[in-house]
């Protein structure tokens, strides 16, 4: 099985190695793929969309409709997982695990005995016993208002720097996948719960088809940003850069909560009660 | 020898590409345990991003960003100032599809496990066959 791996895969980098004599040299402006479409993107986004950043304005404009369905292919992607891992029978175990934080003493409540109620002294903790650590806590709490605030920055700023919904939406996915790392994934269920994750999912596509519905009901063709001008009150090239915009936001929704949504699947296996 | 060196410099990208898309189909292949298939599959992956990324690399050009974008009505854009944004627009979903697919991918992985207690091809393969 080995031999005949490293037979296939030295063809194939043979062949592909071979091939590449023919390809245009690097950083040669005259390559194919810069010829065709792609010199009437970079002349006449400016004027057609009035969006500076051309990745943009091509990504949610041009290639609108590529986009819209990448959004459902990561949708789909947040579904599937639910479907395929996610169990609803919730066991309880037979004991829970209690910090009080001051002593750092573990309390072990037996089964239908009552638990201390939470509060700032006592928390609950996963069965898997895990230290109370002050330094990662302390400093994921500095990190995480930051990189939200920065990603709302990247997904806002899309149009005039590199940027846009899906860097924005991973970075702030990122975010809370390190909250609910550096804590627990029982503490970062009551910021974001899974039906609020699932929701957003829904509501990001929603946001990008719904811009897209809008024009039709403006009297212009779907996704046709155009046709918006008659809601913002701007003329149609800069009504394209605000409708680029509310299709970044859905963009950046989705992602987020895909991403969130995958991690609270995958660290669980499903149950949604303790994980990594 | 300066045409060859020429040669090298003008494609050594695509082949470090080509190494690593060996690589990541090596791993696919002949690797028993699934999550060393699915960093294989994920390795791949890159090799092709890459690839496209440096399809679009122009000399002497900037990121594809027009420079002074709302005052720049006055003077002209010329389209080798700006590398080839189509890649990048290409490749900037491909990245978030990628981890969507890894996402899946590893949801199936803990499927398995909990099935055959195991993440090891040929032993799963044993347990079907003893079936």
């Amino acid at each position: 099985m080995k031999t005949l791996a490293i037979f296939i895969v030295l063809l194939f980098g043979g062949l592909l190695i071979y091939c590449t004599l023919d390809f245009p040299s690097w950083g040669d402006p005259q390559a194919p793929a810069s010829m065709h479409v792609s010199p009437r993107y970079i002349e006449r986004t400016m004027e057609e969309t009035s969006v500076p950043n051309i990745v943009t304005a091509v990504l949610a404009d041009y290639r609108g409709y590529d986009t819209m369905f990448e959004t459902i292919v990561i949708f789909s992607a947040g579904v599937a997982c639910l479907f395929l891992l996610r169990i609803f029978k919730r066991i309880e175990p037979e004991t829970q695990l209690y910090r009080h934080i001051p002593t750092g003493i573990t309390l072990r409540i037996a089964k239908g005995a009552e638990p201390p109620r939470e509060s700032r002294e006592f928390e609950r903790i996963d069965l898997m016993w895990v230290p109370y650590d002050l330094i990662i806590k302390t400093s994921a709490r500095l990190i995480v208002p930051f990189s939200q605030i920065f990603a709302l920055y990247v997904i806002a700023h899309g149009h005039h720097s590199p940027g846009g919904g899906f860097q924005g939406g991973v970075i702030l996915g990122a975010s809370i996948i390190l909250f609910a790392i550096s804590h627990n994934l029982r503490s970062s269920f009551t910021r974001i719960s899974e039906k609020f994750a699932v929701l957003l999912c829904g509501l990001g596509v929603f946001i990008y088809a719904g811009t897209g519905a809008l024009s039709i009901f403006l009297g212009s063709n779907y996704l046709d940003y155009g046709a918006l001008s008659k809601i913002f009150g701007v003329d149609p090239v800069t009504a394209r850069s605000h409708g680029i915009l509310m299709v970044e936001i859905g963009v950046g929704i989705c992602v987020m909560a895909v991403m969130v949504h995958l991690y609270y699947n995958l660290a669980s296996a499903g149950r949604h009660d303790e994980g990594l | 020898m300066n045409e060859l060196i020429s040669i090298i410099m003008s494609k050594l990208n695509y082949w470090i590409y080509i190494v690593l898309m060996m690589i990541g189909l090596y791993a696919m292949i002949a690797k028993k345990n699934l999550v060393k298939k699915i960093i294989g599959m994920n390795i791949l992956q890159t090799a092709v991003i890459l690839f496209f990324i440096s399809l679009g690399a122009k000399n002497k050009a900037t990121i594809p960003i027009i420079i002074h974008g709302h005052a720049a009505e006055s003077h002209a854009i010329q389209a080798t100032d700006y590398i080839n944004p189509l890649p990048h627009v290409l490749m900037l979903t491909a990245i978030v599809v990628a981890v969507a697919t890894l996402g899946v991918a590893l949801a199936l992985v803990i499927k398995v496990f909990q099935q055959y207690q195991t993440l090891e091809e040929d032993e799963i393969l044993a347990q079907l066959k003893d079936e």
